[in-house]
């Protein structure tokens, strides 16, 4: 039992939100008269999660916003208390949520570095002896004496993330840490994370970034409304999260969306799958005629998540000649294929029908979803194959 | 008693506290030109306009000798009891940032802005000094007894502080509310006049149940002039004389109380 960090046993989170927030004499005079008026609302947080955090371990915690990770990771921190069950720590935790907390704007840079230092539990000998060493690492030698309302927000964040780092209890939570900061500040928070897990160190990790979470987390859990819907290795617990985009994805088309066909309806589409390996994207997609159509050509659009349009494609634009002469109930399958060339995200596509004078049979939007996983992290459309080689002339 | 852990004065929260204490001193008087020296002046002028109108004008205490010091220092005790609570009231709400995002020990920043409060009235009792020489006052043996009598003004307004800073978590009146009981607390307290002034015994006798009249009244006896009329004289022996005590103990044990079972829930209601 002694290699456990953190026991948490079927633990359960009630928030009692009141309906109007009036906390005055007044309201709690009324209700003490009126002993079973609810003047309140239950909100279950977090509902029975039970698992265990070992040792030197860097465990991960995801889920959508409000699915009740953050409360997770207050729980543990000792922020909230639990309204049923147990939570066990093992060792000292540090209690840090967020960067700079409690940070005062007033007081100068130096000052602050000392106030932080206590609420990280450093006595002010110590911090003298590491002063220097924070100030160098935030590269704020110059501005130390100024008041910390006249630092920029990134130099806020310097100097809380170098304070942060400092911390030497057994355990530390870390909570979306990578949200904020340019790329370089992202990479120091990433060689801090590798140093500590080949130092074997005990980390709980929140995210939203699956690609930091199947990096550095050896395991994880996924919370959703409130439950815990999948706990394992951290690749697993990453893919269980963008499923549950997917199926959001689906539940939604199925409500709202369908059926969303354009177009004259002479031809319709009436099945699509998509698949999607490392190097092949492949739509099929099947659809009958309704009426008689002399020529038809098929297209399809691939969509990124921002609106923007990556690529669009009919059969004519590569010259392969149109579907002829189509019956009315003749069923028609198409293909398309392209190169996997797409970063990571998600990608909608829409399907286009029209007849030889391009007048629209059917218009099909977003008639199928589907994602692209990549270890490089690009913030462009594409990611083509691209290799790279120098030379120096002396 | 309630089971206060044995970290309570560790190590870490020593510094903690020191470090809070550090940044309140250093924050109350921010962007003023004489800064600290403030400290001193504040009581000082207030010493000079009481001065002028209890003594110069109304000429309220003839009878007790030494009245300008003797009133100087019932409102220097009665404001460091007055500041103190004002403070820890919103103490906990004020630092509302810290309990929603840090595990601290909650008392501490109660504890941190009674010091604070704590810190001013040894400076403001400087100024007592000050004025005990220029008055000629002899010194008193019984003198020594006054860090144990604001020992107990202390943990008096300890344990009212403990309670209003978690009520007010909840309760957002509070502050109203502990705002007219102060005022009405301040007249009924023999501060400004002396206790003679009143002329009825029974009256008297309540007013001395008061922890604050009774402290008041045993600093000027210990330090001043045995002249001043304790809770003793009042009562003439007799263990009436213990409620005040009584009142103290009981306010700080319920506030203590009440402070560790709210403070579970302080993140979630602020």
């Amino acid at each position: 039992m002694d290699d456990v960090a953190i026991r948490v046993d079927n633990v359960s989170k009630v928030f009692r939100l009141p309906l109007e927030k009036n906390s005055s004499i007044k309201s709690a005079v009324i209700n003490f008269y009126r002993p079973h008026s609810r003047s309140y609302e239950q909100q279950q947080a977090l509902k029975h999660i039970s698992f265990e955090v070992k040792k030197g371990e860097f465990f991960g915690i995801v889920g959508r916003n409000g699915s009740g990770k953050s409360t997770m990771l207050k729980l543990l921190a000792g922020i909230y208390s639990p309204s049923e069950g147990q939570l066990q720590v093992n060792g000292t935790l540090t209690p840090f949520i967020e960067l700079g907390v409690g940070f005062n704007a007033e007081l100068t840079g130096r000052e602050n570095v000392f106030l932080n230092g206590a609420l990280l539990g450093f006595s002010r000998k110590q911090m003298q002896s590491m002063y220097k060493d924070i100030v160098e690492f935030a590269e704020l030698e110059r501005f130390m004496d100024q008041k910390l309302k006249n630092y920029s927000s990134g130099m806020q964040v310097r100097l809380a993330f170098s304070l942060a780092i400092r911390a030497e209890s057994d355990i530390l939570l870390v909570d979306e840490v990578l949200a904020v900061g340019d790329a370089d500040f992202q990479r120091k928070c990433f060689d801090y994370f590798k140093t500590l897990k080949r130092n074997k160190r005990t980390v709980v990790f929140v995210s939203h970034d699956m690609g930091a979470i199947s990096e550095f987390c050896d395991r994880g859990i996924l919370i959703n409304d409130g439950v815990l819907a999948f706990e394992g290795p951290a690749s697993k617990v990453a893919d269980e999260y963008s499923m549950l985009f997917m199926e959001k994805d689906e539940t939604d088309s199925d409500r709202e969306n369908k059926p969303r066909h354009l177009g004259s309806g002479a031809v319709r589409i009436n099945e699509v799958n998509v698949s999607v390996s490392e190097k092949e994207i492949m739509v099929g997609a099947k659809a009958r005629a309704k009426e008689d159509v002399d020529e038809m050509l098929y297209g399809f659009h691939v969509i990124a998540q921002d609106g923007v349009e990556v690529t669009s494609m009919n059969n004519r634009m590569i010259n392969v000649a149109d579907v002829k002469d189509i019956k009315k109930g003749d069923d028609i399958k198409f293909q398309w294929k392209m190169m996997n060339i797409l970063s990571d995200g998600k990608y909608t596509i829409n399907l286009t029908l029209a007849d030889g004078s391009l007048k629209s049979l059917d218009f099909f939007p977003e008639a199928a979803a589907f994602r692209v996983k990549r270890k490089i992290r690009s913030n462009t459309a594409v990611l083509p194959p691209i290799s790279v080689k120098h030379d120096i002339t002396q | 008693m309630i089971g206060i852990p044995q970290h309570v004065f560790s190590k870490k929260n020593r510094a903690l506290l020191a470090e809070l204490v550090r940044t309140d001193f250093k924050l109350r008087y921010q962007g003023s030109v004489l800064g600290y020296a403030w400290s001193l002046l504040r009581p000082l002028l207030l010493f000079i306009i009481l001065y002028l109108v209890f003594v110069k004008f109304l000429k309220i205490g003839s009878g007790v000798p030494h009245f300008p010091v003797y009133l100087l220092l019932g409102i220097v005790i009665w404001n460091f009891f007055n500041e103190m609570t004002v403070q820890s009231l919103g103490s906990i709400v004020g630092r509302g940032d810290l309990i929603r995002k840090i595990r601290i020990p909650r008392w501490i920043i109660v504890l941190s802005s009674s010091i604070s409060a704590l810190i001013n009235l040894l400076l403001n009792l400087l100024v007592v000094v000050i004025f005990l020489f220029i008055n000629h006052v002899d010194l008193l043996k019984t003198t020594l007894w006054l860090p144990l009598i604001l020992l107990e003004v202390y943990v008096f307004a300890l344990g009212i502080s403990l309670f209003l800073s978690a009520a007010f978590v909840k309760y957002r009146d509070m502050n109203y509310i502990w705002e007219v009981v102060l005022q009405a607390g301040f007249y009924l307290t023999p501060i400004l006049y002396p206790l003679s002034k009143i002329t009825n015994l029974t009256f008297q006798k309540l007013i001395m149940l008061n922890p604050m009249a009774q402290t008041i009244q045993d600093s000027r006896y210990a330090s001043i002039t045995h002249q001043s009329p304790t809770i003793y004289h009042v009562f003439e022996g007799g263990w009436y004389k213990f409620i005040p005590f009584a009142i103290v103990a009981i306010t700080f044990i319920g506030g203590l109380a009440y402070f560790r079972k709210q403070s579970k829930y302080f993140a979630e209601n602020i």
